[in-house]
C-alpha cells in the first residue's frame, strides 16, 4: 500500500467516525469533535477502521487473462435446446481432439460449456458444465485421458453471437475445445 | 439516532405509530385517506430530476407525506428532501404531496393549509454548513392530522455522507410512521456490463452514487452480501473459468475460497458468516457443498445425478433452498442446512429457478418460466398448496433479492433492450427503476442493515 494510499485511509476512517455524531435537534452543538478520535499517522488503525467500513468501495481491476488458441483443429460442438448429447454429426471434431490428446500425453485441453441466454446466470453455468462435461466423456471414450481434460462453464456470459432468435441461440448453445496448460 | 421529542406521552398523535403496533393497525388507521389517496394516484413525475427514479404503479395504501426542500440544501451538493422523498415512494407506503412551502425544522406548520393539500404527515428540515467543512442535517416530522410534533433530529455529517444521511431519514421517518425498519440507507451490489467490461458496482440502495468494487475483463455474477455487510462474494471468470472469490469491500482484499476442477459457483453465506454453500462441479456434475469462509473443509451435502445449484439460506439458517433438475426440469428445493433429505416447494409450472427467501422465511421469491417469458413471482411458504403470485408482466426477469426489511425485492429484467434493475413491492404494485446509463445492469443483491 503507498503512503498515499495510507493517507486516504487516514481520512477516509476521520470521516467514518465523524459521520457518526449524531446529537439531539434541541442541544446540537456548532460542531461535533467525535472525528478527533482517530489519530492521524496510526496506518493500522486506520486501515483496520477502512476494513470495518460500510460506506467505502475500494475498487480493484481484474483486467487480464487470454485465450489460448487450438491451431487448426475444429473446437466447436453444438447442441440442440435443453439437450447435452453430443450429436453424431460433431463426431469428427470429438475424435481430431481425443486422437490428438492421445498421440500427447503432455497435452492438456479445457471444455468450455455455454447456453443460450434464457435462464439465470447459475442455472446456465451448470446447464454448460453438463455439455463440457459430456464432451470430456466423449474424448475419454475416443482415447484421451481424464487427467488431460478439465471441463468447465462458462453458461450464459460469455455467448457466441448477439441475438434474441433461435438462430443466435443455436450458436451459443455450444462447448468450444481449448488449448490449456 | 434518535428521535428528540418522540415522546411516549404523545397518545393523542394522529399518525404516531410505535414499533409495537402491526402494520394492520397502521392501515386502520388511513383507511380515511385511502379513497383520496388511490383517486389521486398516477405515475409520478418527481420535484427534482437530477436523479431519475422512475416510479409506477397505484398502492393500495399509501400515506401522502408532504417532503419540504430543506433550507440550504443546495449546499451541500444533495437534493436532500428529493432523495426522502423518493426512497418513501419507493417503498409503497407513501405518496409525496408536492409543494413549494418555506418550511425548516424551526417552523410552526399552519395545519389548515396542509391539511388543505391533504398531507397527513410534513417533514422540513435544514442543511448548514459547520466549521469543520461537515454539514448539519436538521430535520422535523409531524403529524398534520393531529397537529402534533413527531420528533426530529440533528446530525453532523462529511460532505460525502450527505446522500446516507438524506436516506438514514427516510428511514426514521419509514420507521416513524410505519413501524418497521427502513432500508433506505442500505447498500445494492450489482454487475455491469459495457461490452467487455464487466464492473461489479455497490451503489446506495437507490442505484444512485455507485461505485466499483471489481473491474475485469471477464463476466462476474451472482454476488452475495455477508450478513454483516463488509464482503461480497462472487463468481469471477478472470482464470477463464468459474471461480468463487470473497473480497472485502473497503479495502479490496479478495481471496479465492473454491477454485477446484471444474467450475465454482453460487456462493451463499450462512447466515452465522462462518462458511457458504457453494456449487462445485469437482465431483462431476454440479453439486452443493459447504465450505469455509476462507476456502476450508468443503464438504458436499447433495449427492444427485441432476443440477444442484443456486443455494440460498433462510434467515433462521434451518433451511437451504436450491434449485434442481432432479424431477426432470428445474423446480426449487429445500433441505435441512445440515444436510439430508430435499423437499419439492414449487410445484406449479414445468421451469422454476432462482429461490430467494425472505427474512421472516415465510414468502418465496423465484423465477418462473411461463411460456418464452420468465417471470418474478412469490409463494407464500407458510400457507400449504398456497398458489404462486406474478410479480410483473415483463420477460426477461432474473436474480430477485429481498430487502433486509423483507418488504421490497430487487430484481433485473430486459427493458427496450437492454438490462435493468427494478425495486417492486412484494404484492406487485409499485416498481421503481434504478438509474442507468448505457450499460446492462445485472445480478442485484441487496445488502443487510448497518451503515
Amino acid at each position: 500500500m503507498t503512503s498515499t494510499h495510507r493517507h486516504l485511509l487516514t481520512l477516509i476512517a476521520a470521516a467514518s467516525l465523524a459521520a457518526c455524531s449524531s446529537v439531539k435537534l434541541d442541544d446540537a452543538p456548532v460542531e461535533s469533535r467525535t472525528g478527533a478520535a482517530v489519530v492521524a499517522g496510526n496506518q493500522n488503525a486506520a486501515r483496520d477502521a477502512a476494513a470495518n467500513s460500510q460506506t467505502r468501495v475500494a475498487p480493484v481491476d481484474a483486467t487480464g487473462g487470454s485465450m489460448a488458441g487450438m491451431g487448426n483443429l475444429p473446437r466447436i460442438v453444438y447442441f440442440d435446446y435443453d439437450s447435452y448429447i453430443v450429436k453424431d454429426e460433431f463426431r469428427p471434431v470429438v475424435e481430431a481432439n481425443a486422437k490428438v490428446l492421445a498421440a500427447d500425453p503432455k497435452r492438456h485441453m479445457a471444455v468450455q460449456g455455454h447456453t443460450d441466454d434464457r435462464g439465470s446466470s447459475e442455472y446456465n453455468l451448470a446447464l454448460g458444465q453438463r455439455r463440457a462435461e459430456a464432451v470430456v466423456k466423449s474424448l475419454t471414450l475416443l482415447g484421451a485421458q481424464p487427467a488431460q481434460l478439465e471441463a468447465t462453464s462458462f453458461g450464459k456470459e460469455r455467448p457466441a453471437v448477439q441475438g434474441e432468435n433461435e438462430e443466435a441461440w443455436a450458436k451459443n448453445r455450444r462447448a468450444e475445445l481449448m488449448a490449456s496448460q | 439516532m434518535v428521535f428528540a421529542r418522540a415522546g411516549s406521552d404523545r397518545a393523542a398523535a394522529g399518525i404516531r405509530l410505535n414499533q409495537h403496533k402491526s402494520r394492520e393497525s397502521f392501515t386502520a388507521m388511513w383507511t380515511r385517506r385511502k379513497l383520496v389517496a388511490a383517486a389521486a394516484m398516477a405515475p409520478m413525475p418527481l420535484a427534482f430530476a437530477q436523479f431519475k427514479v422512475e416510479i409506477s404503479g397505484v398502492g393500495a395504501t399509501q400515506l401522502p407525506i408532504a417532503i419540504v426542500r430543506f433550507r440550504d440544501e443546495d449546499k451541500s451538493g444533495q437534493p436532500a428532501s428529493a432523495i426522502i422523498r423518493a426512497d418513501l415512494e419507493r417503498s409503497g407506503a407513501f405518496r409525496g404531496v408536492d409543494n413549494s412551502a418555506a418550511l425548516d425544522e424551526t417552523s410552526q406548520p399552519q395545519w389548515s393549509e396542509w391539511r388543505a393539500r391533504a398531507a397527513d404527515a410534513l417533514a422540513a428540515g435544514s442543511v448548514s454548513r459547520l466549521a469543520d467543512g461537515r454539514f448539519d442535517i436538521r430535520f422535523k416530522l409531524w403529524d398534520v392530522v393531529k397537529g402534533g410534533d413527531l420528533g426530529g433530529q440533528s446530525h453532523a455529517v462529511d460532505a460525502s455522507e450527505v446522500r446516507l444521511e438524506s436516506h438514514r431519514i427516510a428511514d426514521l421517518i419509514y420507521e416513524k410512521l410505519t413501524g418497521e425498519k427502513g432500508v433506505f440507507s442500505t447498500r445494492i451490489a450489482y454487475v455491469t456490463r459495457a461490452g467487455s467490461r464487466h464492473t461489479l458496482r455497490v451503489a446506495d440502495a437507490d442505484g444512485v452514487n455507485d461505485q466499483i468494487a471489481l473491474n475485469s475483463g471477464q463476466p462476474i455474477i451472482s454476488p452475495a452480501w455477508s450478513p454483516n455487510g463488509k464482503e461480497l462474494a462472487y463468481v469471477s471468470f478472470e482464470k477463464q473459468k468459474a471461480v468463487v472469490f470473497v473480497h472485502n469491500v473497503a479495502t479490496g482484499e479478495r481471496r479465492a475460497i473454491a477454485d477446484f476442477r471444474g467450475s465454482n459457483s453460487a456462493p451463499a453465506w450462512s447466515p452465522d458468516g462462518q462458511s457458504l454453500a457453494v456449487t462445485l462441479s469437482r465431483d462431476g456434475g454440479s453439486q452443493l457443498f459447504m465450505i469455509g469462509k476462507n476456502g476450508e473443509s468443503p464438504r458436499r451435502i447433495t449427492s444427485s445425478q441432476a443440477i444442484d445449484t443456486e443455494a440460498k439460506f433462510s434467515a433462521d439458517g434451518h433451511w437451504i433452498y436450491f434449485t434442481s433438475d432432479r424431477g426432470g426440469g428445474p423446480q426449487i428445493y429445500r433441505m435441512a442446512a445440515g444436510g439430508g433429505s430435499a423437499e419439492r416447494v414449487t410445484f406449479s409450472g414445468s421451469y422454476n429457478i432462482s429461490p430467494a427467501v425472505s427474512p421472516d422465511g415465510r414468502t418465496l421469491a423465484y423465477v418462473t418460466r411461463s411460456g418464452n417469458a420468465f417471470r418474478l413471482a412469490t409463494l407464500d411458504l407458510s400457507s400449504p398448496g398456497a398458489q404462486p403470485v406474478p410479480l410483473t408482466d415483463t420477460s426477461d426477469d432474473e436474480h430477485p433479492s429481498f430487502a433486509p426489511n423483507g418488504r421490497l425485492l430487487v430484481y433485473a429484467t430486459r427493458m427496450q433492450g437492454r438490462s435493468v434493475l427494478m425495486t417492486t413491492t412484494l404484492d406487485g404494485k409499485i416498481k421503481a427503476r434504478l438509474p442507468s446509463t448505457t450499460a446492462d445492469l445485472r445480478e442485484p443483491v441487496w445488502g443487510p442493515y448497518g451503515r
